[in-house]
């Protein structure tokens, strides 16, 4: 089924300059496709979260040691609960493309909307590079295993797995997702695989935590610094939301594949911690690779490893896959509405895709993924992610302000407001601090990062930027304006 | 409780119900094909400055320090008989695993630079706030009100 969403469809621009209304051509609108349903959503949403439980979660054991690990995978679990709460009720409310963008712009103002719209295509353009990373190393240790060290450059799996998926968002959102429906469920069932493979029901076959577990190397504080990349666990799970305009019923759609995706994520990230302490010295895990992969080479099952290094590699290709299908529509929403150069707000004429917006990120991806450490790549997005949360929960306070329930039509309406928001705040600023401990050069330079975008945007780029037309729900007057 | 908030209410992605009345809106200029080449390879280039260029010459990532041990042995090394054999397993030697399992995070804290990122933190986002907010209420008044008063 299709329909287009013309009210929030830019026509489709030329190249040229950008006209005021006194000139604009009574171009043809050409809109995204509403093709998706509940379980795309689903598919979205794990397929860009899962590879958090193939790799970088476990650079947690690094910061703090398995328990504080473990600690620090329900307390993000806890925060990003709170987070598709509220995303859940924003999303199914302002259901446009761009996601947490779309509404920031309706509910706190353009220069936070222009920063929410960075966030994400940072986040996600980092952990569709982390991904890439993960594909050449992946393929890089299986070619190791299989005795063919020197024959494989790594770089050039990172290259191809960028340029490929590329190639096929540009082609098409619906192949994509239902690729992603697929691949995401034979990840998930790797994950299970290994779990029973590794005999839970019997303590000291396999599994060794007796001997392996080591309490808190780092005392409470590693519990503490373990929170940075605990949030690796589920980092991405808001991605549900970017789909909004292709998605046939929104108020339905978006908190049933987000709520039953966060449920997918808790259960694979304890399944996988629980078979990683078990089977590896902390100090090993905390600076993995392919933590999952290697967890299988160590029960010394040939299948088990070649089912685990399918369902790494499938799990990274479905992330970076539903990663460039984020970035792109953030960057393509906020062309549209000229935060950005309207050329990025193209619409492709054949696959109704966004394709300048995903073409554009190719070379940042390509850069980043054969010249930087996984860890660092890791705590950009993650960051990019956090500041995104510190929003999400101070604008769920303003949405409700501005709009009291009974006002305007929700979806969803998240319970026992505002207690979700105050917790995801809380969670944030440990987060920030749990950061700090180790990386606090990066959180700075990211905070340079978005500092100098804001000034951009405040001293030059907002005088291209149409006011009212910022504004696009049929509500009634926000209340306090 | 989770609900449904429905009641015949304004439906979102339908059109308003009348055009709206706002005041004379802003017209922005229009943007030649340079300015927006221009402003496109901008972000690309913000984008190595702050982020890929720190990490290039080495000056973000894992504050950490590392214990070197002289001819190390899994005993030396802290690893009991369990340890060890996953070691092997994975292919590594005492010797090579020595530096991995000797580095460890310096969570030293410095005070005065927890206070300055603190700070940063907070400022962005009350002038991220603040100044959205002015920009949001000029949205509104395009958007809602009549055309200003003299």
């Amino acid at each position: 089924m299709t329909s287009t969403l013309r009210p929030t469809v830019e026509p489709l621009a030329p190249a040229a300059a950008v006209p005021g209304p006194a000139t604009a051509p009574a171009a043809k609108k050409i809109a995204l496709l509403r093709v998706l349903g509940p379980g795309h959503v689903w598919a979205l949403g794990v397929g860009i979260v899962l590879v958090g439980e193939f790799m970088g979660w476990n650079f947690a054991v690094g910061k703090g040691g398995p328990i504080a690990a473990l600690a620090a995978c329900w307390l993000a679990g806890i925060l990003y609960t709170c987070v598709a709460m509220i995303d859940s009720e924003i999303t199914s409310t302002v259901a446009a493309a761009g996601g947490q963008y779309a509404q920031a712009k309706h509910i706190i103002g353009p220069l936070a909307a222009f920063n929410v719209g960075l966030y994400l295509v940072m986040a996600y353009t980092m952990l569709e590079v982390s991904n890439a990373i993960v594909t050449g190393d992946l393929i890089e240790a299986f070619a190791h295993s299989l005795h063919l060290e020197g024959t494989v450059d790594k770089r050039a799996f990172m290259v191809l797995t960028v340029v490929a998926l590329a190639f096929l968002n540009y082609r098409g959102v619906l192949a994509t997702l239902t690729l992603n429906l697929v691949i995401t469920a034979a990840a998930f069932a790797a994950i299970v695989v290994l779990f029973v493979a590794a005999q839970p029901w019997a303590p000291g076959a396999v599994l060794q935590h007796e001997s392996l577990f080591v309490g808190l190397p780092y005392g409470s504080l590693g519990i503490l610094a373990a929170m940075h990349f605990g949030l690796w666990f589920y980092l991405g799970i808001e991605g549900t939301t970017q789909a909004a305009e292709e998605v046939r019923s929104p108020a339905r759609a978006l908190p049933l594949g987000t709520m039953t995706g966060m449920m997918t994520l808790l259960i694979a990230a304890t399944l996988t911690w629980y078979v990683s302490t078990g089977l590896m010295p902390w100090e090993y895990l905390g600076q993995a690779v392919t933590p999952l992969y290697d967890a299988a080479r160590l029960t010394g099952s040939r299948w088990l490893e070649l089912f685990l290094f399918l369902g790494t590699l499938f799990a990274t290709v479905a992330s970076a896959n539903g990663c460039i299908n984020d970035a792109s529509r953030a960057w393509f929403a906020m062309g549209r509405d000229r935060y950005m150069p309207v050329w990025f707000g193209a619409v492709h004429p054949t696959y109704r895709t966004p394709y300048r917006a995903i073409v554009f990120f190719v070379p940042i991806a390509i850069l980043f993924a054969i010249s930087t450490p996984l860890d660092q790549t890791i705590t950009l997005s993650i960051l990019s992610g956090l500041l995104g949360y510190t929003l999400m929960g101070i604008s769920i306070v303003l949405f409700r302000r501005k709009w009291p329930l009974g006002t305007i039509q929700r979806g969803y309406v998240h319970p026992l407001h505002p207690l979700p928001a105050i917790l995801l705040l809380g969670l944030c600023t440990v987060t920030y601090l749990a950061v700090f401990l180790g990386y606090g050069t990066q959180l700075l330079a990211m905070m340079a990062f978005y500092i100098a975008a804001s000034a951009w945007f405040v001293l030059h780029r907002y005088k291209y930027v149409r006011r009212g037309e910022q504004f696009t729900m049929p509500w009634p007057k926000p209340k306090g304006y | 409780m989770a609900h449904s908030d429905r009641a015949s209410l304004p439906v979102a992605g339908s059109p308003p119900p009348s055009a709206p009345s706002g005041r004379m809106p802003y017209e922005p200029p229009a943007q030649s094909v340079a300015g927006q080449i221009v402003d496109a390879l901008l972000m690309l280039v913000l984008v190595v400055i702050t982020l890929y260029l720190p990490l290039l010459l080495k000056l973000a990532g894992g504050g950490t320090t590392t214990k070197t041990v002289e001819n190390p042995t899994w005993e030396s090394l802290g690893q009991n008989a369990v340890m060890a054999a996953q070691w092997e397993k994975l292919d590594f030697t005492p010797e090579k695993a020595a530096t991995i399992i000797g580095t460890r995070f310096d969570y030293a804290f410095n005070w005065g630079a927890m206070a300055f990122t603190a700070l940063i933190i907070v400022g962005y986002f009350v002038f991220l706030f603040r100044y959205s907010d002015k920009q949001y209420r000029d949205v509104i008044a395009e958007r809602f009100d009549g055309p200003p008063r003299p």
